[in-house]
């Protein structure tokens, strides 16, 4: 029983990267009927927003170290906690939380520019060229930051005050040693909350409104004389946001390096396939569905009865939900077949 | 673009022969004249080829053909290591097992069509990957790669007394080994092969069919066509091609690892497609070319020999140009193919075929005009049973 | 003699009745108009006559074929071809292989692996198909491809993409829509010829000018039941048909 939540527990939190993203994708085709190779870059940048501020905070200068008496030594002291002390090092120490405020205006501009400099040539342009231009983007762009931060996977920690493990056991009268990182339980929460912001925009601003009708009937509304096209534009930037907030705070899980990307996208696409395109319920659950099911699959149990399983579950789900329920779980019939 | 006949096909056919048996000599001035090279030239021509067999006809893009790639590859291993270091029976297996691959992922994945088919394919080729580096470590060996050692039975060799003495053999055909450019000459015969194979099917009645089922399905099955059998023939043929180019690799180099099943593999067998021309039957080997040698060329490069090169320049402006040039070679070399990828799917959808052509045109037409001849000529465009060039899609 | 019969069918939509007992005898060599207000289940019967969507209940026979659960080319196969509302051409080939490709499916049936003679030395596919494009009058066009053709011109090539297979069988949906005055009697005339091959039609159509010129039996469809059946002078007369379109002013 305790193994069993905490798998759900480990699922929930990659199902909720994959959620987000996976949203992104899936709006992003709703609306501008595009679909974006890109979007896992878009979550590499957002990561990298919190590697970027981070390396900002800490730049440091080198200061003699006065502990050491016996020889010339120096230290590294980064400019926030020479100028401002305690208060300097628990800023450097939140680096991670504070990359969403940079994130979101920075993630916006990024989507913009993206949508009005290339994707908006691509409306009227087969699925395949379109996968194809997001494509050589998504190199693009990975290649860019390879070249800024290097190839290697950048750690960037979470604040220390959340750095230990939630004793979940004793919190829910389960077994004692159920213990689950506080961070990753962060990331849940935040994934949720990003979530149902998502919707509630979407569900109860005028914006919103004419984006969901422009979704179902792009023509009709158009007719009314609504600048359509400018609310898609500002979507695409929304969606760039979503997938970038997911990135900057699941750096303290993983440390992200330059094709986190491509490992994100690869899977979130089968999200999205799986949940229905353009479904954005169906992608948020088919996110956390898989993430359950990954971990779970991960179990030592599971792989011992099904060699291999953890590897090709995902995988496997998506190929048995596309042929037995094309659209997805729950997607609209007709969506992108033919 | 004139209709193309038997005659005309036999023509551009045996001068894509001489241009290929050539090649060591007229790559040289372009310094591609080493035989490593020149293999990939020609195995990544056949993974081309048989890729656009099923995307520039059909139009069903797949993004798992690495997968044949590599099953050809750890076939033609296993081969040399149970039966002969013969690349013959390692071709012939490598293609066969990528066949039987490509029926079993072909007759599910066909089920679907546009996006949907794409993702079932990656969806495969990532199962293979991923198992390929986990639970079957037995026969792929894992992230080591699986390698020939000393002490493989090889069978037939055996029964055939061929001695292949102490230490690793190569892989060689009646005696001649398989490096250098006797492996090259051996890959450009397959080349040849393929090509001929792939325009006798491009210009085939069946052929016919793939580029009807990519104009429209729809229309094809109320006009009596049976469409799923021909897609899925269309993809048994381009995963035998895979299978072949992936066990010309263990031939060349008898090692094969998982890493050329990964779908960034088979996203750069499309992008070679793309950039030569989809649904042209030179494109995808210019394709092939163009990338394997921009990739070799490019990633060679280092800060040092763009110093060198750009020496003749003052040293306020060398230092910035070669600071910028050295984002797109050397390791930036994937930052160039990406750019270039981007640039022909938005400015040249036809690929480099459709470039040639247009300029062809052009030049013609100013020709023409020079001569003061009729436009006429312009209302044969795209005329009779070529093979034009398709803009890639569903 | 009857080539084809529809027998009790019924076809609903989530819980919508499209088709409600259904009832139907199309005479060889005729010509079978299926007319009736918008709504009234006419392209669903069609539908279902070409496997594009199965009845809930009932049979279509067509020459002692069971149509019920076949798929559309093998129905095809048996000898039915259709015309769509919107040309279903392809697009992007010339017209001439248009033609040739129902000609190659009708010589080498659902599938065959025809990989090695050339398409250009098929000299019989090449001529039937050169034929037939001249009986349209398409043939200058042949090389050009098909979606340089007006709408016009589509619908003629389409027709001869069903008439190079010598069908049995040809089902028309609504040929002459969106047709100015003149293409729609160019088309009337062509119909008219190629009744003369003896290929039974089913026809689709609201111009009851189209109608009249060329069926020989006209069966009225309403709310997915037939109101009436018989021949045009009769159908003409007919008060249920004048009150199944509300007045009926243009019959």
């Amino acid at each position: 029983m305790d193994a069993f939540v905490l798998q759900i527990l480990n699922g929930l939190d990659k199902g909720g990267a994959y959620a987000l993203i996976a949203l992104g994708l899936t709006l992003i085709f709703g609306t501008l009927g595009v679909v974006n190779f890109a979007h896992g870059a878009l979550f590499m940048l957002g990561a990298f927003c919190a590697v970027s501020l981070q390396k900002l905070l800490t730049l440091s200068q080198q200061i003699k170290d006065e502990s050491v008496t016996f020889f010339d030594a120096y230290k590294e002291v980064p400019y926030l906690e020479i100028w401002f002390g305690d208060t300097g090092s628990m800023i450097i120490d939140y680096a991670v939380p504070l990359s969403i405020l940079l994130a979101i205006p920075v993630m916006l501009l990024i989507g913009l520019v993206m949508e009005r400099g290339l994707i908006q040539y691509f409306y009227k342009r087969t699925h395949a060229e379109q996968i194809l231009v997001t494509f050589g983007l998504a190199i693009v762009l990975q290649e860019i930051v390879k070249s800024v931060f290097g190839a290697n996977p950048v750690p960037t920690p979470a604040p220390e005050i959340v750095a230990g493990s939630a004793d979940i056991g004793a919190m829910f009268g389960l077994g004692a040693g159920v213990v689950y990182p506080w961070w990753r339980l962060i990331y849940l929460v935040f994934s949720l909350i990003v979530i149902a912001i998502v919707f509630a925009f979407l569900q109860f601003t005028t914006f919103g409104m004419v984006v969901r009708a422009g979704m179902a009937d792009r023509e009709t509304v158009g007719l009314l004389g609504i600048n359509i096209q400018r609310r898609f534009t500002i979507v695409f930037g929304i969606a760039a946001i979503v997938a970038g907030l997911a990135g900057v705070m699941y750096t303290p899980i993983l440390p992200p390096d330059y094709h986190i990307g491509m490992e994100f996208l690869v899977l979130s696409f089968v999200v999205v396939v799986v949940g229905g395109m353009g479904s954005l319920p169906g992608a948020v659950t088919a996110g956390f569905l898989l993430g359950i099911l990954q971990s779970f699959a991960s179990m030592t149990e599971v792989k011992d009865l099904i060699p291999g399983i953890d590897q090709i579950i995902i995988y496997l789900v998506a190929v048995v939900i596309l042929l037995v329920r094309p659209r997805g779980l729950l997607g609209r019939k007709g969506v992108m077949e033919g | 673009m004139r209709d193309a006949t038997p005659r005309s096909d036999l023509f551009f056919f045996l001068l894509f022969a001489v241009a290929v048996l050539t090649m060591p000599l007229w790559t040289a001035p372009f310094g591609a004249s080493y035989p490593d090279l020149l293999q990939k030239f020609a195995i990544f021509g056949i993974f081309a080829i048989g890729f656009n067999i099923l995307f520039g006809l059909t139009g069903y893009l797949s993004f798992g053909h690495a997968a044949f790639l590599g099953v050809g590859s750890y076939t033609a291993v296993w081969s040399f290591k149970l039966l002969s270091m013969s690349p013959i029976p390692a071709v012939l297996f490598g293609m066969l097992l990528a066949g039987l691959f490509a029926a079993a992922i072909g007759y599910v994945s066909l089920r679907r069509t546009g996006i949907y088919f794409a993702i079932l394919t990656l969806a495969f080729a990532q199962m293979s990957y991923n198992l390929a580096y986990s639970v079957l470590t037995p026969i792929t060996n894992g992230e080591t790669g699986l390698q020939l050692t000393a002490e493989d039975p090889r069978a037939l060799d055996a029964l055939l007394g061929v001695d292949h003495g102490a230490g690793l053999p190569t892989p060689n055909l009646f005696g001649i080994e398989m490096i250098g450019f006797p492996a090259f000459y051996f890959c450009a015969v397959a080349l040849i092969i393929a090509f001929y194979l792939a325009m006798r099917i491009a210009r085939s009645p069946f052929g016919t069919m793939l580029r009807a089922i990519h104009s429209n399905q729809n229309r094809l099955s109320y006009t009596g066509v049976n469409t799923r059998p021909y897609a899925l023939t269309a993809f048994v043929i381009s995963g035998m091609y895979a299978g072949l180019a992936g066990s010309l690799l263990a031939v060349t180099d008898p090692l094969a690892g998982a890493e050329r099943m990964q779908w960034t593999a088979s996203g750069e067998v499309v992008l070679m497609t793309i950039l030569g021309g989809a649904g042209t039957l030179l494109g995808p080997v210019l394709g092939a070319v163009v990338i394997k040698y921009f990739e070799n060329i490019f990633s060679a490069f280092n800060n040092a020999t763009l110093h060198a090169t750009f020496d003749f320049l003052p040293g306020w402006l060398a230092d910035p140009f070669v600071g910028l040039l050295s984002l797109f070679v050397g390791d930036g070399w994937h930052l160039t193919l990406g750019l270039l990828f981007m640039i022909v799917v938005i400015f040249l959808p036809g690929g480099m075929m459709e470039g040639i052509n247009r300029t062809a045109k052009a030049v013609r037409r100013r020709r023409e005009a020079r001569h003061g001849a009729s436009g006429d000529q312009d209302s044969k465009d795209g005329s009779g049973l070529s093979a034009r060039a398709y803009h890639p899609g569903e | 003699m009857s080539i084809l019969q529809v027998q009790n069918v019924n076809k609903s939509f989530s819980g919508l009745r499209a088709l409600n007992n259904v009832n139907l005898t199309v005479e060889e060599g005729s010509v079978h108009a299926i007319i009736g207000p918008n709504g009234a289940g006419k392209s669903t019967l069609l539908n279902c006559f070409v496997g594009r969507l199965t009845p809930d209940t009932g049979t279509v026979t067509f020459m002692g074929h069971s149509l019920v659960g076949r798929k559309p080319h093998e129905i095809n196969q048996v000898g039915v071809a259709r015309v769509f509302q919107t040309p279903e051409i392809f697009g992007d080939l010339t017209l001439i292989e248009n033609v040739m490709i129902p000609t190659l499916a009708r010589r080498d049936g659902s599938y065959a692996l025809n990989a090695w003679p050339r398409v250009d030395g098929q000299r019989q596919v090449i001529e039937k198909a050169e034929h037939l494009l001249e009986d349209v009058g398409l043939a200058d066009k042949k090389d050009l491809t098909a979606n340089s053709l007006s709408r016009g011109d589509k619908r003629r090539l389409e027709l001869a993409m069903c008439l190079v297979q010598d069908p049995k069988l040809l089902l028309l949906d609504e040929p002459t829509a969106g047709m100015s005055r003149a293409d729609t009697n160019a088309t009337i005339d062509l119909l008219k010829r190629i009744g003369e091959r003896g290929i039974t039609k089913i026809v689709i159509e609201h111009d009851m000018h189209v109608v009249f010129s060329l069926a020989h039996t006209i069966s009225v469809l309403a709310q997915g039941t037939v109101i009436a059946e018989g021949k045009p002078e009769q159908i003409k007369g007919d008060p249920r048909v004048q009150e199944a379109y509300l007045g009926g002013a243009h019959l």
